[in-house]
Formats: C-alpha cells, sequence, structure tokens
C-alpha cells in the first residue's frame, strides 16, 4: 500500500481506518484545487477582496537605524482579516470545503487566532462552526474566545492533558472520526496527517511569493536572510516558500520560554531536548520522554506552545536548507517593547520571537544586507499577557474597577 | 498462534469475549486483580493497552484510564512487566493495544520481540494503518505476533481485501463511527456492515465500540466471532470495584 506526504522521512498519514475515506476525499479535493488554476485565482480574490492581500511589505527606517546593520523589512501578516496569518489557510481551506460540499467545519486553536479565522469563515462562507481549545488557552486568550462566540462558533474548553494546543487537537480528531461525512476538520498550521502539512503551506505561500516580489520592488535584490517564528510552522512554511529555490536564508524561531536549559520550552528544532517520533496523525519531532509520551511546553505565547512541528520543516532542518533557532519570553517581550517604541507596530508574542532573533542577528550583518521578517500577527489579542508581564498599574486598576462594576 | 486458539476456543463456544483494560489504572495492583476476575469470569481474550499520551482514538472513559494511568508514574517497562506477569498466570491469548508511538520509541523490532519473550499473542495499533506498517508487519511476524488491523463502517471491501492480507489473528471490526465508548445501536445495518466484512476475509471477526450487556452480545452471536467490551468494563470498575466487574463479566452471556 503507498505511502504519501513524506518529507526526508518525517510526514505520513498515521490515522485510524475509519478516517482512511475521508483523507481519501481530502486529498483528491487538494490535488484536483492544486491543479486547477481557477481555484488558486479564486482564493486570490477572496484574499485581496475580503481580507488584505497583498499584504504591504514595510521597510522598518528605524529599528534599521537603531541597530545599524542590514536593512529591515516587515511582512504584514497583522493586517489580514482577524489579525495575522491564520486567515490564508482557512479562506484557502473555506473554498476547498465548498468544493467538498460539507455544511460544518471544526478547529483547534491554541493562541485562539486560528479559532477567530475559523468562526469568521464559517460565519462568512455559511458553515456551522466548533472550535476546540485548551481549558488553559481558554484563560490565557479570552478575548478571542469572545469573538469566537459571537461569530457563531461553539468553543468548546478541553480539559484534558496539558490543557492546551495538543490537547485541543486530538479533541477535534474524536469529533472528526463521529461526524466526518458532513464536517472538515481546519487544521490550522502546517502539520497533522498528509495532505494537511503541504496544503497548509500551499495556502500559506501567498505570503512569501508576494514578500519576494515586493522586496524586488523595493530594493531590486533578495534578502539575506528572512526570520518566521514557528509554532506548528505555517507562518513560516508561508514566507519560507517564496524563496525556497533563491540563496536566502530561511530562519525559523521557536519558543525559548524560559530558556532551552530550563526545560520549560516548546523548541523541537533547535534544541536537544525533542526526538522524532509519531503522534497526531504524523512523524516529526516532538518534545516528548523516554518512553513516547509528549511532555508539557511552555511559552508566553499560546500560539507556538506545540509539542510537534511542521515536517516539512524538520525536513528543510535535515537537509540544511533551514536554520532553527529559540527566543525567550523574556528577549520577546523586549522584542515586542521595542518595535512598539521604534515602528509604531504591535507584533503578535508570536511573530515577536521572529523579530528578537532578527534583532540579536541584524547589528552584525552589513548594511548592503537585506532581512525580512513575518509579523504572522497582531498583538492587540496579548494585551492581557502583556499587560500581566510588565505589571501594568493602570490596566490593573483599570481590570479592578471592570470587574467591580460587574459585582456590583 | 492466535487465529488457531480462536477457532479451537470457538469450537466450544458460539461468541467469544474479549476485554480491555488499560495497564495501571488505577494502579498495577488493582490492574492485575482486574485481569484475574475477568479470565475467572471467563473471559477468552484480552488488551492490555499501554497508556499513551495522545489517545487518539479513545473515547472519554479510555481517555481518562490512560492519563489516571500515567499520572501515576507507570512505564512501557513496567507494561511489559505487567503483561508477563499476566500470560504467564492465565492461559488466555493477550494483546497489547497502544499508540504507534509506543511501539517506535521503543523501537519496533526490539518492542515485537520483548512481546514475543513476554508470551502475549498479538497488538492492536489504531493509528498505525496498513499503509505506513511496514517496518511493524515485519517486526511481528518475525516474532510470531498477530498484528490486529480494523475494519471502519466505511471501509470499501476493496480495501478490507488488502487490509485482510496483512492482518493475523483476527480482525477488529469497528460496530460505528467514532471514539471508543460511546452508545451504539445494535441493529439492522450493523448486521450487512459484519456480512460484508465476513464476505473479504477468511480471519476470525471480533466487534467493538460501544458492547455493554448480554443483549448487545447476543446480537453479535452469529454475526461475528468476539464481542469487545471496552469503556463499559472500565465504568462498572469505577462504580463499583473489582466485585462488581466479575458480577458485570458474568452477566454477559
Ligand atoms: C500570530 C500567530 N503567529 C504564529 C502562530 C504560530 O503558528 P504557525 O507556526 O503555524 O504559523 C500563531 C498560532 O496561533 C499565531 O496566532
Amino acid at each position: 500500500m503507498d505511502k504519501r506526504g513524506y518529507f526526508s522521512g518525517f510526514g505520513g498519514c498515521f490515522i485510524p481506518e475509519i478516517l482512511n475515506e475521508t483523507f481519501e476525499e481530502l486529498v483528491k479535493a487538494y490535488e484536483a484545487a492544486k491543479a486547477d488554476p481557477a481555484f488558486w485565482q479564486e482564493y486570490i480574490d477572496v484574499m485581496s477582496n475580503y481580507s488584505c492581500r497583498p499584504t504591504p511589505l514595510t521597510f522598518a527606517e528605524n529599528l534599521t537605524n537603531h541597530f545599524g546593520g542590514a536593512r529591515i523589512y516587515i511582512k504584514r501578516e497583522d493586517l489580514n482579516h482577524t489579525g495575522a496569518h491564520k486567515a490564508n489557510n482557512v479562506m484557502g481551506q473555506g473554498l476547498l470545503v465548498k468544493r467538498m460540499g460539507k455544511k460544518r467545519v471544526i478547529a483547534e486553536t491554541g493562541a485562539g487566532q486560528h479559532g477567530v479565522a475559523t468562526a469568521t469563515m464559517a460565519a462568512r462562507m455559511g458553515f456551522e462552526c466548533t472550535i476546540y481549545m485548551g481549558e488553559e488557552d481558554v484563560e490565557r486568550q479570552r478575548p478571542n474566545v469572545f469573538w469566537m462566540e459571537r461569530l457563531g462558533a461553539t468553543v468548546v474548553p478541553v480539559t484534558d492533558g496539558s490543557r492546551t494546543l495538543k490537547d485541543a487537537i486530538n479533541e477535534a480528531f474524536r469529533d472528526w472520526v463521529s461526524n466526518m461525512d458532513t464536517t472538515h476538520y481546519v487544521l490550522g498550521t502546517a502539520c497533522g496527517p498528509h495532505p494537511f502539512p503541504e496544503m497548509v503551506a500551499w495556502f500559506q505561500s501567498i505570503i512569501g511569493i508576494e514578500a519576494r516580489k515586493q522586496i524586488l520592488e523595493h530594493e531590486g535584490r533578495l534578502p539575506k536572510s528572512v526570520y518566521a517564528c514557528v509554532g506548528g510552522g505555517s507562518n513560516a512554511m508561508g514566507l519560507f516558500s517564496g524563496f525556497m529555490d533563491d540563496p536566502v536564508e530561511l530562519v525559523g524561531v521557536e519558543a525559548g520560554g524560559k530558556g532551552l536549559d530550563s526545560g520549560k520550552h516548546a523548541a523541537r528544532l533547535s534544541s536537544k531536548d525533542a526526538s522524532v517520533g509519531v503522534a497526531q496523525g504524523y512523524k516529526t519531532y516532538f518534545l516528548q520522554d523516554h518512553d513516547g509520551q509528549m511532555k508539557d511546553t511552555h511559552s508566553i505565547s499560546a500560539g507556538l506552545d506545540y509539542v510537534g512541528v511542521s515536517p516539512i520543516l524538520a525536513h528543510l532542518q535535515a537537509i540544511g536548507r533551514a536554520r532553527f533557532e529559540a527566543a525567550t519570553d523574556a528577549e520577546v517581550l523586549e522584542a515586542v517593547t521595542l518595535t512598539m517604541r521604534k515602528e509604531g507596530l504591535i507584533p503578535a508574542l508570536e511573530s515577536s520571537h521572529a523579530f528578537a532573533q532578527a534583532f540579536k542577528e541584524a547589528p552584525s550583518l552589513s548594511k548592503d544586507d537585506i532581512v525580512i521578517i513575518n509579523q504572522s500577527g497582531r498583538g492587540d489579542k496579548d494585551i492581557f499577557t502583556v499587560a500581566d508581564a510588565f505589571n501594568d498599574p493602570a490596566w490593573k486598576e483599570f481590570i479592578k474597577h471592570k470587574a467591580e462594576q460587574y459585582d456590583a | 498462534m492466535l487465529e488457531t486458539t480462536i477457532r479451537n476456543k470457538l469450537a466450544q463456544k458460539d461468541i467469544l469475549l474479549m476485554t480491555h483494560i488499560v495497564i495501571g489504572y488505577p494502579d498495577l495492583d488493582t490492574s492485575f486483580e482486574v485481569v484475574r476476575t475477568m479470565v475467572e469470569a471467563g473471559v477468552d481474550l484480552m488488551e492490555l493497552q499501554i497508556p499513551f499520551s495522545e489517545p487518539m482514538a479513545d473515547g472519554p472513559v479510555i481517555l481518562k484510564a490512560n492519563q489516571d494511568a500515567l499520572a501515576t508514574g507507570i512505564t512501557v517497562d513496567e507494561c511489559f512487566d505487567f503483561a508477563e506477569k499476566v500470560a504467564a498466570a492465565y492461559d488466555i491469548p493477550f494483546l497489547f493495544m497502544t499508540y504507534y508511538n509506543i511501539l517506535f520509541k521503543y523501537g519496533v523490532e526490539a518492542f515485537a520481540e520483548r512481546m514475543a519473550k513476554c508470551g502475549l499473542c498479538g497488538a492492536i495499533v489504531p493509528d498505525l494503518p496498513p499503509e505506513e506498517a511496514d517496518d511493524y508487519l515485519a517486526a511481528m511476524n518475525k516474532h510470531g505476533m498477530a498484528p490486529i488491523f480494523i475494519y471502519a463502517p466505511n471501509t470499501t471491501e476493496a480495501r478490507m481485501q488488502r487490509i485482510a492480507e496483512h492482518g493475523k489473528g483476527f480482525i477488529y471490526c469497528m460496530a460505528r463511527k467514532g471514539v471508543t465508548g460511546l452508545q451504539t445501536d445494535f441493529s439492522g445495518q450493523l448486521g450487512d456492515h459484519l456480512d460484508h466484512c465476513r464476505a473479504s476475509t477468511q480471519l476470525p471477526l471480533a466487534l467493538g465500540f460501544g458492547v455493554k450487556d448480554r443483549a448487545d452480545v447476543e446480537f453479535i452471536k452469529g454475526k461475528a466471532d468476539i464481542a469487545v467490551v471496552g469503556s463499559q468494563a472500565i465504568r462498572v470498575l469505577d462504580e463499583g470495584g473489582v466485585p462488581a466487574v466479575e458480577a458485570f463479566i458474568r452477566s454477559l452471556r
């Protein structure tokens, strides 16, 4: 029997038998869409009418001057509708769901961005929608839960396991094995069983295709390096896809959490703590113990707090095409602060990992070098986390007041 | 050989009972007592689940049992030791049920070898479709262990035949879509499905997912060879302890 969806031995399709037919149908629909230029054109049209595509490539003049090294450009995925690159993937999968004639979508979400994007897509396209979210993430990202519910989605807090993204994924699969005839699982990142890694990377490739064109327009030459944060790896795959065949360094930045020596991080490709395994339907590097049990991960940003990583990124590392680094929670807070003060941009905590790494490297590059940082999302959703991290007194006062008003 | 054992038993009984436990839930001593009780109450085969942190295909009852067992700190080594102990103590076929990562991290070949040493008969690995199972099949065959594959209600007959080429011992048929432990309708359509299953393989058929009482087992008689009881036994254990498990198993036929 055929093996499909492998990249240097990573990937595959490890699914329960009950989902076999569902995946065959999905692979067929995806392959047909990919072979049909009209589908991609429809996708581009939707993204430019409904979202904000092409998103700008902003020259960060003040950061460039501040570091005195490479010229820093920022790809503005934060300007997508719902505030993150997640919109690219969900609108693409939404169009595919229409082709498959299904009526209901489910999704998992960590930071809540993918959940909000999916709920938005479902509202627009007329699908019923259920979102699974780890209980801990529900707490961390309450504003996004509020919006998902307002958009008409049912949000199910997942109380199993570590109560974060990986548990939400398991729960979404459990729903899917019961309801696959009517339901499509809009997986949020370039992970999971084939064809998801490849398909999500394809929809996200719009980021890199645009960025390459834009940098050539701005500067007439290619960047030295491009930086993207890595949760599951979809925004990174999106940016990297545009430069895969160019002499451009691809840098993925994972969650270093409290430091790679602390055991409290989510660095799968940039630390020694991960090993190859098979879970959630695919083979890749996982943060797991000797027996193969998944470990708890940590990051200040819910969207990077995941035990696995895209098999395509694992492959790019294996063949030496991409480099992976980690940024700590503290470095990320510094990076977001500096970006706000210098450029008036508020990157999501996830995206700020890419900023932090680029900031480490930019000063030692030459003034002729160009780097691109992917601002995968905007930071509004992180207001509670950031306010806590900076112990902001006025914010606390506001929250207290608000609570008192509710009690009264 | 597992298939022969099953056929010999079927010469004496019209339906066999297979039960499922999660090793180490709620603790290793209780697990052993549950096995003893089940065997004494007349169970014909048993699945011993090695707990996994991401039991994707399991419903709420078994999911919780997996997590609680892991919370006690149980290791894969201890699960092997447990399997060895029960296989030495009781003369029925014991199978491992677990997810592929447990085998993969252990080393698939070493895993199958140790299974054989422990006196196990085979394994059920629900997230390992035959397409991904080359290493597993080679190792299981080499060590005389039966790889049990699964037929879902939507598996086509052509695919059933392909799956059957790789399976040994018996085929595990799911009574419905979904995860383990939820309500199943044991009526009409299910009989048709089992007819298709029967037509596509020479192997004995087991039927599981939602089997919870004597009426369900009665329904299965004549249509499949083995009735599989999973979540319901854990529920009974949770509510009434080991003695309740014995009464429950005896009530099934
Ligand atoms: C803004 C933002 N960036 C990045 C990520 C990480 O996901 P991925 O690695 O798939 O891009 C998330 C995930 O929720 C996110 O919300």
